[in-house]
């Protein structure tokens, strides 16, 4: 298992530097310069430009540029945004945990209805409720999330009043927040009602957000169920007298999770991209409107620090999955 | 606990909550302030949450209007020559304190001086904190203008400079020009920390900064020790709500009192739907084609005048704003001194136009209409107003293709004065003055930069440029409407619409202007019970 793992480490170096590159030349390839774009309809002297690209850094030759950054970045130093003027890695972690407590929930809401939904179908092949539950599936999976967002808001915070409309927490609460995850730093703070409101506050962008993850889920259990439960060894099962809930339940799904596993942890690049939307709409300060902000305006350390970091998650998340792998399937953690 | 439970104890929470803050004012905000030192930063949603509540300055503007009034300076005087303005000070101010400081005096002559220096002089050790741009103060051309300030004494302060500026009084109530606390900076820089000064703010203002989570909520209470009328409410919230059918939900379920920024499409409905009020002004600003007047055949007036005959602009103030706009038939907007309302606007008049092109012997012209790329109030959609103009001047036999660039691409291909084609352009006021509008779209000195009709009138510059150092707005008044007529008579621009500001909140709200200079302004603003 530890070979397993360093092998899978050891990935990490190229993909790393790789990632580098890519998000140090993905913004530059933009057209457009944060200068101009902060000067707007100003305009600016060209001496004023040229003290600012010398203050920025970017006068110098673009291999310079990037060879300043990687060593920063081995460094632990991802520059200071253009726009606020503050460290990268600084905003980063001020924004982070709300991305994560929102994807967390997100997909425990896909696993906690999509896993059980998944396998109910495969049982019931071809009967009312499996078709019920793919064709559901098939339309959560192709819903705009900004359009099914609004839809849940003016149903649900506007004429039924049972969530509030946005943010993370009523603001009449007020706390420290060391964590940056609101259930959290809710229950510390010790402030009454003040756990229930971050959790109503989750409800609706958990939804949203989990929409697509569990149609994928859903259909994903039920063909890896669909395929299991065709094996011999569940008709031996079977002819063994065993009961239905214990087959299905214990021998069909945990070999069924195998390629669930995967899809869920392909899933957290979907949670990152539909986070953008998802945290837009809810006015939810996570990391996915702050990179998009930062696209807009050009503001260079951010994208491609932020870029860089989002990637590291995702190779941290994935390598997990692939260590889950092992957990589930012993023959590949011996291989 | 059952979800119904949950979900009621909850709803329960949250009324209470808000009854029992009955003295706080939410607003819901379209966006995250950049910081919170507003010389440094040049987007509206960062005034807002900086210069307005937080921060003075010398000369401030009336809320709601563009005339200027003592702010820090009780007073001030301009010499007969126009060189030196000497602003007297206001006695007994104090600055806000944080975890970090407390003021040991009032403000006076060195914050004044500070505000400014950091600004200009490359040797202040602030100009280079926090990646010190200073936009405003490059673009309101403060480093050409101001030869020296001076201290006098403690309470009088005086500005020398290189030529007669008549909007200077009007500069300095600009959020650029808001005063900051030097004591606190010197604090901050001998701590190590300079960046705090645009991170934990320390103003005079009505408000003092408590809070900022990141793209979430900004916090800040009255300043129960400030100079001029105190805040009505206790304590104000900005909620920074991004998407505009988001924040119109939050102001109907209460959890806002005021909001910016509505769809246009939803205005309508707004007025009509019960427990909201909308309010509405025209907004400082003007939406506009620029001919390049450099080349032919439009460095013809009457070909221009012709072209301009044939924009319906009616269409495109019903497609392209949905309503929440009013045709322009001026440089400058309506609610500005001076605006000329004898003006009389070309007619759209698709007949005439051809007509009036056959008799300058332009047939078969081609035309690029460049359509600006992003969303700005003069002109919230380019593409669709180019789109909607290509039919017009087809109508007159003028086959246009439509170009578009980045953003920043945009602004500065737009300014070559061979640049082929017309641009769709706009402008929103800085300070109230017309100069600000005259003299940087449409003086000689602007050509190849700003002024992007590359239009150099002699008349028009020499009636603009002596308005500029005449003392009185009287005065100053007659040669505006004078240059307003000229700009007319010679139509550099197509003027398309200036938008119609809205802001919506809920009916407790009470004592809210809308200002015409864009910023929400909520120092005077209470809720009733």
């Amino acid at each position: 298992m530890l070979n397993y793992v360093l092998s899978r480490l050891l990935t990490f170096v190229p993909t790393f530097i790789g990632v580098t590159l890519i998000s140090f030349s993905f913004i530059r390839a933009l057209p457009g310069d944060p200068i101009m774009v902060m000067a707007g309809e100003r305009g600016i002297s060209d001496e004023r430009y040229a003290e600012l690209a010398a203050q920025f850094g970017y006068d110098r030759p673009v291999y310079v540029q990037f060879w300043e950054y990687l060593t920063g970045v081995l460094q632990g130093d991802l520059g200071n945004s253009f726009v606020t003027k503050r460290p990268v890695w600084d905003e980063f972690f001020a924004l982070f945990p709300a991305t994560l407590e929102l994807s967390i929930c997100a997909m425990l809401f896909a696993l906690a209805l999509g896993l059980p939904a998944g396998v109910i179908a495969a049982v019931n092949r071809g009967k009312f409720f499996d078709r019920a539950l793919m064709s559901t599936a098939l339309v959560g999976y192709s819903m705009p999330i900004f359009w099914w967002a609004l839809l849940l808001i003016i149903v649900f915070s506007g004429n039924l009043q049972w969530t509030p409309v946005s943010g993370r927490i009523d603001l009449l609460y007020y706390f420290p927040d060391p964590t940056g995850f609101m259930l959290i730093d809710s229950i510390a703070s010790g402030q009454k009602g003040a756990f229930i409101s971050a959790v109503r506050h989750l409800i609706l962008p958990t939804i949203v957000l989990g929409t697509i993850p569990l149609a994928v889920i859903a259909r994903q259990t039920r063909s890896a169920m669909l395929e299991v439960l065709g094996e011999d060894y569940i008709r031996t099962a079977r002819a063994k007298g065993m009961s239905p809930g214990r087959i299905n339940g214990i021998h069909a799904l945990r070999n069924a999770l195998i390629p669930v596993i995967t899809v869920i942890g392909l899933s957290v690049g979907t949670l990152l991209a539909g986070a953008i939307l998802t945290e837009t709409i809810f006015s939810w300060p996570g990391i996915g409107k702050w990179m998009v902000d930062s696209i807009f305006r050009r503001d260079y350390p951010v994208v491609q620090g932020g870029l860089l970091l989002i990637a590291v998650m995702v190779m941290i998340v994935n390598l997990t999955v692939d260590m889950l792998y092992g957990v589930i399937n012993p023959k590949i953690r011996k291989r | 606990m059952s979800l119904k439970k949950i979900l009621t104890t909850g709803m329960l929470m949250s009324t209470l909550g808000m009854a029992a803050q009955a003295q706080t004012l939410v607003y819901c905000s379209e966006g995250s302030p950049e910081g919170f030192d507003p010389a440094l930063y040049t987007a509206g949603t960062t005034f807002d949450a900086s210069s307005h509540p937080i921060y003075n300055r010398l000369s401030e503007f009336k809320v709601g209007t563009t005339e200027t009034v003592p702010g820090l300076a009780e007073s001030w005087e301009v010499s007969e020559d126009g060189m030196k303005v000497t602003f007297k000070l206001r006695q007994g101010v104090s600055f806000h304190s944080n975890g970090q400081f407390t003021p040991t005096r009032d403000f006076n002559a060195d914050d004044v001086i500070f505000s400014f220096d950091r600004q200009g002089n490359a040797e202040n050790p602030y100009n280079q904190v926090s990646g010190g741009t200073w936009e405003y103060y490059g673009g309101m051309s403060m480093p050409d203008l101001i030869d020296s300030i001076e201290k006098v004494d403690d309470y009088t302060v005086v500005f020398n400079l290189t030529r007669p500026e008549a909007p200077i009084i009007a500069n300095m109530a600009m959020d650029f020009a808001s005063i900051v606390s030097k004591e606190y900076a010197d604090a901050m820089l001998e701590a190590g920390t300079p960046e705090m000064l645009n991170q934990a703010p320390i103003g005079t203002g009505p408000f003092t900064f408590q809070a900022y989570q990141k793209d979430a909520v900004i916090r800040y209470l009255r300043n129960d020790n400030y100079w001029g009328d105190k805040a009505k409410v206790e304590s104000l919230i900005f909620a920074i709500t991004p998407d505009a059918s988001v924040r119109y939900q939050k102001v109907q379920a209460g959890e806002c009192h005021v909001m910016a920024y509505p769809n246009p499409a939803d205005v309508a409905s707004m007025k009509d739907a019960e427990g909201v009020v909308v309010m509405e002004q025209e907004g400082l600003n003007v939406g506009y084609l620029a001919y390049n007047t450099q080349v032919a055949p439009y460095d013809n007036a009457n070909v221009r005048k012709a072209l301009n005959m044939a924009i319906d602009k009616q269409a495109i103030i019903d497609v392209v704003f949905q309503g929440s706009g009013e045709i322009a038939k001026n440089p400058i907007p309506p609610t500005m001194w001076s605006y000329d309302e004898s003006t009389v606007d070309d007619a759209y008049d698709p007949e005439a136009a051809k007509a009036a092109l056959e008799a300058e012997g332009v047939t078969d012209l081609n035309l690029k209409i460049w359509a600006m790329p992003v969303q700005r109030p003069y002109n919230p959609n380019a593409r669709r107003m180019a789109e909607l103009m290509q039919e017009d001047f087809a109508k007159v036999g003028v086959t246009v293709e439509i170009v578009s660039y980045e953003w920043g691409e945009y602004l500065e291909r737009s300014k070559a004065e061979d640049r082929d084609g017309a641009v769709l352009l706009g402008w929103t006021g800085d300070n109230g003055d017309p100069d600000n509008f005259l003299a940087v779209l449409l003086g000689c000195d602007g050509v190849g930069a700003s002024n992007r009709a590359q239009w150099c009138n002699e008349e028009f510059d020499a009636l603009i440029q002596k308005a500029k150092v005449l003392p009185t707005q009287a005065e100053r008044e007659a040669l505006y409407e004078e240059a307003q007529a000229i700009f007319k008579d010679q139509a550099p621009w197509a003027t398309i619409a200036h938008s119609v500001v809205y802001m919506t909140m809920r009916p407790e709200v009470e004592g809210y202007v809308v200002h015409p200079l864009g910023g929400h302004i909520f120092n005077q603003v209470g809720l009733s019970e």
